[in-house]
C-alpha cells in the first residue's frame, strides 16, 4: 500500500506552446479574456449610473476623466471588448447548431469575428468623434 | 447493495450522496440565453453610452429616465451581469484547483455579481422616479 506513495511520472499533456500558431485558437483566448475584463469593466458602468444618480458634481468627474485620453481610450477598449465577445458569441451560438466546423469554415468564421468587430469599433468612434462635435466641445 | 449494480455513479458519488443535482445542462443553457439576448441588447448599450458623450448631467438625467433608454438599460444590465458570472464562475473552476480557494472566489463572483447589478439597478431606478 505505501508504494502507491511514490507518484509515476505519467507523460504530461502539451500545452499551447508546442503548437503552431493558430488564429482560431488565439480567438479563443481573446473570447475569454475580453469576457474577463468586460466583468472587471462593469465597475466602469456602475460608476458612470451612480453618479449619473447621485448629481452634477459625481457626473462632473466622470465626464472629466472620460475626456481624458485615457478614460478615452478605456471607453474605445470597452466598446471593442463588448463588440469582439458579442461578434465571438455569435460564432459560438453558429457552432452550438454544429455547423462551421470544417477548416476553412472556422477559419473564415475567426477572421471575421476580429475584422467585424475592428471594423464596428472604428465606426462607432467615428459616430461618437462626430457626436462630441469633431473631438473637443 | 446488489439492486445498485448497475449504476453508473462511481463509488466516491454514492458516498457522497450528493445525488446528480440535475442541473447538468442549465449553465450551458443559461449561458446561450444571455447571450443571444445580450447581442442586441449591447448594441443599445453602446448607442446610449455614445449618445450620452458630452452630455451634461441634466441631459444625462433626462435621456437615462426615459421610459425606452431606462428598460433597455435594465435589461442590459441584468441579462450582462447573470451572464459574466456563469461566465466568470466557468474560468474559475478551470483555472482554480485549490478548494478554499475556489470556493472564496466562487462566493465573491456571487457577490460581485449581486453588487454590479443592484447598484446598477438602484441607480437607473432613481434616474427614472427621480429622488
Amino acid at each position: 500500500m505505501a508504494d502507491i506513495k511514490a507518484r509515476v511520472a505519467r507523460p504530461l499533456s502539451p500545452h499551447i506552446q508546442v503548437y503552431r500558431f493558430m488564429l482560431t485558437y488565439v480567438m479563443s483566448g481573446f473570447h475569454r479574456a475580453t469576457g474577463a475584463a468586460l466583468y472587471f469593466g462593469m465597475v466602469l458602468v456602475v460608476w458612470w449610473l451612480m453618479a449619473a444618480a447621485s448629481g452634477p458634481n459625481a457626473y462632473e468627474k466622470v465626464q472629466r476623466f472620460m475626456g481624458t485620453i485615457i478614460g478615452r481610450l478605456v471607453l474605445v477598449g470597452f466598446i471593442w471588448g463588448l463588440i469582439h465577445h458579442a461578434l465571438g458569441g455569435i460564432r459560438h451560438l453558429i457552432w452550438d447548431t454544429i455547423h462551421g466546423f470544417g477548416p476553412n469554415e472556422r477559419e473564415w468564421l475567426a477572421r471575421a469575428t476580429l475584422a467585424g468587430s475592428i471594423s464596428l469599433t472604428l465606426v462607432f468612434c467615428i459616430i461618437a468623434y462626430l457626436v462630441l462635435g469633431g473631438g473637443g466641445r | 447493495m446488489e439492486q445498485k449494480s448497475a449504476s453508473m455513479r462511481t463509488p466516491l458519488a454514492r458516498a457522497r450522496g450528493l445525488g446528480s443535482g440535475r442541473s447538468g445542462t442549465e449553465h450551458f443553457w443559461h449561458q446561450r440565453l444571455t447571450s443571444l439576448a445580450g447581442v442586441p441588447l449591447t448594441f443599445a448599450f453602446i448607442v446610449i453610452v455614445i449618445a450620452l458623450l458630452g452630455r451634461n448631467h441634466a441631459a444625462a438625467v433626462q435621456i437615462l429616465g426615459s421610459p425606452l433608454v431606462a428598460v433597455l438599460m435594465l435589461l442590459f444590465i441584468i441579462t450582462m451581469v447573470y451572464h459574466m458570472c456563469l461566465g466568470m464562475q466557468e474560468i474559475i473552476v478551470d483555472y482554480v484547483h485549490d478548494d478554499l480557494l475556489k470556493y472564496l472566489a466562487l462566493m465573491a463572483n456571487t457577490c460581485f455579481g449581486f453588487a454590479v447589478g443592484l447598484t446598477s439597478i438602484y441607480a437607473l431606478l432613481k434616474l427614472s422616479f427621480g429622488v
